[in-house]
């Protein structure tokens, strides 16, 4: 006689997991990651370590915001360009002179009430000498480009 | 005849959100940019005749960093952890000396007849040898001497941090505090090339 406690062969099996609702988690996932973060400008070509500050603060409006960026070229891209600090703008290797046309074409693509918010933020690697760093500093105030941000990571105390 | 709705088989569905999850989690970056905000002077135009408005040497205080990355503020050496201190008596001038910026008597919203430092203005003057990390430092010591002073203040008088207060109250703080900051025009100082 059978066990009363004991189930036969074919109840025994489990039964399978109702996955109806995964996927209404993941897409809550999905719009998490969508609202918290921004798309990914540009390919860094050059090699930057920002500098460490008290007193950064966030900078508001990202559609108003152009960087430059400076640093010692990535080692795949020495051979052409050298070891010493370069300029990148957008995706490309650019020099000094470059800076006003890139500025103009920044502000040629905000709104005309927005073009003197326009904010440069410079993202420049922390070994690099200031020679080239006041270079573009005077080209930014031929191009008009009075707001700028010198990029640097939050940090509570400095050593 | 009454046609049964079959259910829509929803088996895929949560590999095709996976698939879009895993697209953004790659293209996008998370990173908040955080930095110093400065604002440049501008250009000066070709016939402006210089001005000759000289501000007094005491209203000045004056930081030098050469090519080794060494301090010289006022004409003496310091180290920079002195830096914030010196800045802070710079800009208050609590004991009214004579070689700290000229104070006068002004009226304030808020504050009423206050007896404050006049227009003091720190330069911060570099080679083109100093590093960028030093800068960036030495920057970060005068604008966080400038920060704290507001900051007491706003906390004194208002509670508050002085970033959140409204605008009204900011300006009051700003001209019971009115410091600039300024990166003066190039020039080489301490022998770089």
């Amino acid at each position: 006689m059978k066990s009363k406690f004991r189930p036969n062969e074919e109840e025994r099996t489990v039964g399978q997991i109702n996955t109806a609702s995964l996927p209404d988690i993941i897409f809550m996932l999905l719009f998490f990651f969508m609202v918290t973060t921004v798309m990914r400008e540009v390919d860094l070509k050059v090699n930057i370590h920002v500098p460490e500050a008290t007193e950064a603060k966030k900078l508001e409006k990202k559609s108003l915001v152009s960087f430059i960026y400076v640093g010692k070229p990535l080692p795949r891209f020495q051979k052409m360009f050298g070891t010493e600090p370069r300029i990148q703008l957008n995706d490309q290797f650019r020099t000094v002179g470059d800076i006003q046309d890139f500025i103009a074409q920044e502000k040629d693509q905000l709104n005309e009430a927005d073009r003197n918010k326009l904010t440069v933020s410079m993202k420049v690697d922390e070994n690099t000498k200031m020679g080239i760093v006041t270079d573009i500093k005077q080209a930014l105030r031929r191009a008009n480009a009075l707001k700028i941000s010198y990029s640097s990571i939050k940090t509570n105390k400095i050593e | 005849m009454a046609r049964k709705l079959q259910p829509i088989n929803a088996g895929s569905m949560a590999d095709i959100a996976f698939l879009l999850l895993i697209f953004f989690l790659v293209t996008t970056t998370m990173d908040v940019d955080t930095g110093l905000m400065r604002l440049l002077p501008p250009m000066p135009e070709k016939n402006q005749k210089k001005t000759n408005d000289k501000i007094k040497e005491r209203n000045v205080f004056v930081v030098l960093i050469n090519k080794d990355n060494e301090l010289l503020v006022e004409g003496k050496r310091m180290d920079i952890h002195q830096l914030r201190q010196a800045a802070r008596d710079f800009i208050a001038n609590p004991e009214n000396r004579d070689d700290l910026p000229e104070k006068e008597w002004k009226d304030i919203p808020f504050f009423g007849h206050v007896f404050v430092t006049k227009n003091p203005v720190i330069s911060l003057q570099n080679d083109r040898g100093t590093s960028y990390g030093t800068y960036i430092k030495v920057q970060n010591e005068l604008i966080a001497a400038k920060d704290e002073l507001r900051n007491e203040l706003a906390r004194s008088k208002f509670g508050m941090d002085y970033d959140d207060l409204d605008k009204d109250k900011q300006e009051a703080i700003k001209k019971y505090y009115p410091v600039a900051i300024s990166e003066a025009e190039p020039k080489n100082v301490g022998g770089g090339k």
